[in-house]
């Protein structure tokens, strides 16, 4: 019976042919490290998942924002799960990323042919941090109110173009419902659409050249 | 063994098992969170003090107001409602409790004694002391408060339903 339904699904899609293509590929001899990658694409699949899933309830207003995130932590079902799970995720993430860096560098894995996945790395790596500076300020209490207004200052120090960063960042010259409102935005929309473009390019890299084996004594 | 169970498949169905056990653990709370509004009680109705009931004297005409506070999340809407008590009688049960909401519009209706009604300031309505419309547009009697009791401790308590 199920065989059947495979059959028939298997033959309109024909996904065996990807999958056996994509992910039944050959890999060099496993070894825990090489699969911080795969790590940092679990997480943020985790979370974009708990991000989507706090969208239902937060707000960002400078009216409701506090408010609304207490309500998730004490009024609704689960809502300190979800809402745990990608603050410590949010952590952790920088923290995998980090360590996968290093170990590429470490196994000189950026080498010919991989360069481009070595500097799309660094744009995933810059986008991480930037979803992390923007989901900081939306809680919108004292600690993130002030550590985005800090941030912000430290990014308006630039020589000649300081001010104008600043302004863009902030939406104007203060912290205000603006700032909020395009934080938000960035941190739902423009970086996670930018990062799962890049981690795109990032993959097909990685099943193009497949994975870097280990370098030898004699290399 | 004779391979029938090789190391790969054991690999995939452990992948699998934790897999599920995980993807269940989390996906329940997450349904869970989206319907919680809707398993929530509805806090409208409700049992409200408004009077003692030695403070009411027989055939006096007696105002009352309570708050109900609404919370809708992390918002919580107050809204005020008020009405008469009238005694027709020493028995405790022989008592109407008017709402003071006009059934015209919906202002606040008030007790004059030299007119003997209730006057409406918005388009002069007018009502008896039973709640009867003597003059004016109003379409209907003043509403009743139709469940009421009287508590142990000699309080006059009325059914709130919402709307």
């Amino acid at each position: 019976m199920w065989k059947k339904v495979y059959d028939w699904i298997e033959e309109r899609l024909g996904l065996k042919a990807l999958y056996d293509n994509l992910l039944d590929r050959p890999e060099p001899k496993g070894n825990w490290w090489n699969t911080l990658g795969s790590a940092s694409l679990f997480l943020f699949v985790i979370q974009g998942l708990t991000g989507i899933f706090l969208t239902v309830y937060y707000t960002p207003s400078p009216d409701h924002a506090y408010d609304s995130i207490q309500y998730i932590m004490n009024g609704v079902a689960f809502g300190w799960l979800i809402r745990g799970i990608h603050h410590w995720g949010a952590s952790l993430m920088i923290i995998i990323v980090f360590v996968h860096m290093l170990r590429v560098f470490v196994t000189a894995s950026f080498k010919y042919p991989r360069e481009l996945t070595w500097l799309i790395g660094i744009g995933l790596l810059l986008l991480t941090l930037g979803m992390g500076f923007t989901g900081y300020l939306l809680p919108w209490h004292q600690m993130a109110y002030w550590a985005t207004t800090v941030g912000t200052q430290i990014a308006g120090s630039v020589p000649f173009l300081g001010d104008f960063i600043l302004k863009a960042l902030r939406g104007g010259p203060d912290l205000s419902a603006l700032t909020l409102q395009r934080f938000f935005a960035a941190h739902i929309w423009l970086l996670p659409a930018a990062l799962a473009g890049l981690i795109g390019v990032h993959l097909y890299l990685i099943i193009k050249h497949g994975e870097s084996h280990y370098p030898s004594r004699d290399e | 063994m004779s391979g029938s169970f090789s190391r790969r498949d054991f690999i995939k169905a452990a992948t699998a098992l934790i897999g599920g056990v995980i993807g269940v653990a989390l996906g329940v709370p997450a349904i869970g969170y989206l319907v919680d509004p809707a398993l929530r009680a509805s806090a409208k109705e409700g049992w409200v003090p408004i009077l003692k009931l030695e403070d009411v004297p027989v055939g006096k005409l007696i105002p009352f107001s309570f708050t109900r506070v609404q919370v809708n999340g992390w918002e919580r809407t107050s809204t005020t409602f008020g009405g008469y008590v009238l005694r027709k009688s020493e028995d405790p049960k022989d008592m109407l409790i008017l709402n003071s909401r006009c059934t015209h519009l919906g202002c606040t209706v008030n007790w004059k004694e030299d007119a003997q009604a209730f006057i409406c300031p918005c388009h002069d309505a007018k009502f008896s002391k039973e709640g009867a419309v003597l003059d004016g547009p109003p379409p209907r009697p003043l509403d009743r408060f139709e469940e009421f009791r009287v508590n142990e401790a000699g309080v006059i308590e009325l059914f709130f339903k919402a709307g």
